[in-house]
């Protein structure tokens, strides 16, 4: 709303319709943090982009592999691969007034 | 049955590991670190080096990591927080580390900084990183690993219970994988950072790095503060980094004095090595002080002459003077380099003094000694190295290095100005406390001429004239010249030529009432012997007489016999009968 005007520039013609949101979580198994991170997620895509995103959720202890590939050192890291640009973002997204800035509103 | 044998024979044991002791260690390859920590950093431990910005810290744990991959041929892995891996590999060339070899087969770099756009959105950990790691020490079958400025990371962790948490959980995770590892930490200050504070308590091993700046030269040091299960000399050593690493310039008084000889070296001026009963100790420091133009140079040269003589190799250092101008000067009075320098048994070092660090000018030095191997060694003047900034730091550094010479058996001979021109004890006392023997010249000035005198202030270990000796440089050579006690005072110089002259006087009439009474003397012994034959012939003539009469005397007898009897032997054949 207002506050959109704070972050950081989404291009204006941008249109949510052509840039579907696409998330990539990595998380290590059952650690608090990654626990945490997850629910936090859901809740919050469910309550303000229900049905129009997608969510990868990614276990590094069980496919390491994808996470060498996108350089994730720290649990939990969520990576914002659409729209442009690609942002990470790391902890447990307790603050989701900031995750939702920083996501942009749909 | 099974403990009755035991009894006899212990079961055979699990074989030890191979290299006893310092298996429990792993190498560090740091010059010095090593002997001072007892083998090296704990092995399947945690080590942690705390130290501000431009220590040395990366350069520590590289430098452990390569001596490691290389040595035991053992993978590693460094994770970087801090710096570009690439940048890492790139400064560690310099040191002439073939990093590029050892990272295809066996080092693994992971980049682990946390690119400046990532957001962080609530607490975080690190198991991801760890898992990772893990799987790679697996794969590569590595047994070291490095965290690189860990606080780096950690720091984003605003909560100092989380970055304890992590910290805990790499501790954790280094023990269950058998991992040694080297952990840098920044420090403003040990045990003022904050978070990381409980680090220092976590880990087995910790060890500090320090830079100080004395008068505008950087002195860089290290500690071991803290070796758990292990014995370590916790004092600040000296560091440099060279160009091949990181060294220990000093690894302190190991064994002080660990080869004591009794053989005596010959000074080259033979009535010293009188004075000091046979000359310097083999081994020993010694130190020749004096103002300039005490001829300390020379007798130092005349040490080293000496020395080429017998044979040895010997290593000449001079400070701030060519080799081409100490020849020659030295040429004046006689004492020529010359040959032995061409039979190369001498070798000269001619170098500049510069600046007030002299740690690093002493590792060059060390580096000569260790280069050309020297029995004896002058350093002409040592006080080239002790200059008047940074006094502290450079006498630290000039015992450290005699000692060196101690250790390595190397005779020194060191000169060492100081700069009143007279007095005695104008050394300063920190060298003159490590010198084994100690010499001083000074300069007399009396009845207006300058006197070279010579005297010994101390000599461990033998015994040692006394007196105050006069130095006499002459285009034929040098000599000591006896002290000349003359009516209870000490004269040297002219003065002493003059009570040479007033005792030769003194002598010459001396003798010639000497020749004078002995001539009177032998007249009359000549006029008694002549006394005493002209009695023997008065005797001799005398006893002629009385033979000579004896003889007239018998002949008349006899004379006598042949006269017809005479009345008298009627009556002695008379007297018979009766």
């Amino acid at each position: 709303m207002r506050k959109r005007s704070a972050v950081r520039s989404p291009p204006a013609k941008a249109s949510p319709a052509t840039s579907r949101l696409r998330l990539r979580l990595y998380v290590a198994g059952g650690a608090p943090n990654s626990l945490a991170a997850t629910a936090n997620l859901t809740v919050l895509l469910d309550t303000h982009y229900a049905g129009a995103y997608t969510l990868e959720v990614v276990d590094v202890l069980t496919s390491p592999e994808k996470a060498v590939r996108d350089g994730v050192l720290v649990t939990p890291t969520l990576m914002k691969l659409a729209p442009s640009p690609i942002q990470r973002l790391v902890g447990n997204l307790s603050d989701s007034a900031r995750l939702l800035l920083l996501l942009g509103r749909p | 049955m099974a403990t009755a044998r035991a009894s006899h024979r212990p079961p055979p044991r699990p074989p030890r590991r191979p290299r006893g002791a310092t298996s429990r260690k792993v190498l560090t390859g740091i010059a010095g670190f090593d002997e001072i920590s007892g083998g090296g950093i704990p092995r399947a431990r945690t080590t942690l080096i705390v130290g501000g910005a431009g220590c040395g810290k990366t350069v520590f744990a590289l430098q452990t990591l390569v001596n490691h991959a290389s040595q035991s041929g053992e993978a590693a892995i460094f994770v970087a927080f801090e710096e570009e891996p690439q940048q890492i590999i790139a400064n560690a060339s310099e040191f002439g580390w073939d990093l590029p070899r050892l990272i295809r087969r066996k080092v693994f770099f992971l980049d682990a900084q946390l690119s400046p756009d990532i957001v962080q959105v609530g607490d975080f950990d690190l198991i991801g990183m760890l898992e990772r790691l893990r799987r790679k020490a697996i794969e590569l079958r590595a047994t070291v690993i490095v965290f690189d400025g860990i606080d780096v990371l950690l720091t984003l962790l605003d909560n100092p219970a989380a970055a304890r948490r992590e910290l805990y959980r790499i501790r954790d995770w280094l023990s269950t994988n058998g991992l040694t590892c080297i952990i840098t930490q920044k420090s403003t200050g040990v045990g003022r950072t904050r978070p990381l504070g409980v680090l220092q308590f976590m880990v087995d091993c910790v060890v500090v790095l320090d830079q100080q700046v004395e008068s505008g030269s950087t002195f860089r040091s290290l500690r071991i503060m803290k070796f758990r299960g292990s014995g370590f000399k916790g004092d600040e050593f000296p560091i440099e980094v060279m160009s091949k690493g990181m060294v220990l310039t000093d690894r302190g008084p190991m064994e002080l004095a660990s080869v004591v000889s009794t053989e005596r070296v010959p000074t080259g001026l033979p009535r010293l090595d009188e004075m000091l009963q046979g000359g310097y100790q083999r081994g020993s420091n010694v130190v020749i002080s004096g103002a300039p133009g005490t001829a300390k140079s020379t007798l130092a040269a005349l040490f080293a002459v000496a020395a080429c003589a017998r044979g040895e190799r010997t290593l000449y250092v001079s400070f701030n003077e060519g080799t081409p101008q100490l020849v020659r000067n030295l040429r004046s009075v006689n004492v020529r380099l010359t040959p032995h320098i061409r039979s190369g048994i001498l070798t000269m070092h001619s170098v500049r003094t510069s600046g007030p660090n002299i740690a690093e000018q002493f590792n060059q030095l060390r580096a000569k000694v260790l280069e050309v191997t020297p029995r004896c060694v002058i350093i002409d003047p040592l006080s080239a190295l002790s200059t008047k900034t940074a006094h502290l730091a450079s006498a630290d550094a000039t015992s450290q290095f005699l000692d060196f010479l101690k250790t390595s058996h190397i005779t020194a001979v060191s000169a060492s100005v100081s700069h009143r021109l007279s007095g005695d004890d104008s050394t300063s006392t920190a060298i003159s406390t490590i010198a084994d023997t100690w010499i001083h010249l000074t300069n007399l000035v009396e009845d207006g001429e300058r006197i070279r005198t010579l005297s010994i202030v101390k000599s461990r270990g033998t015994g040692h004239s006394n007196q105050v000796r006069e130095l006499k440089l002459a285009d034929s050579g040098v000599t000591l010249a006896d002290v000349f006690t003359a009516r209870g005072a000490v004269l040297m110089g002219a003065a002493r030529w003059e009570s040479e002259r007033a005792d030769a006087d003194t002598d010459m009439h001396a003798h010639l009432a000497a020749t004078r009474e002995r001539i009177a003397l032998q007249i009359e012994q000549r006029a008694a012997t002549a006394r005493l034959l002209a009695i023997k012939a008065e005797l001799e003539e005398r006893s002629a007489e009385r033979s000579a009469e004896r003889e007239l005397m018998g002949s008349t007898v006899d004379a006598a016999a042949d006269l017809p009897p005479t009345p008298r032997p009627a009556t002695r054949r008379r007297r018979r009968r009766a």
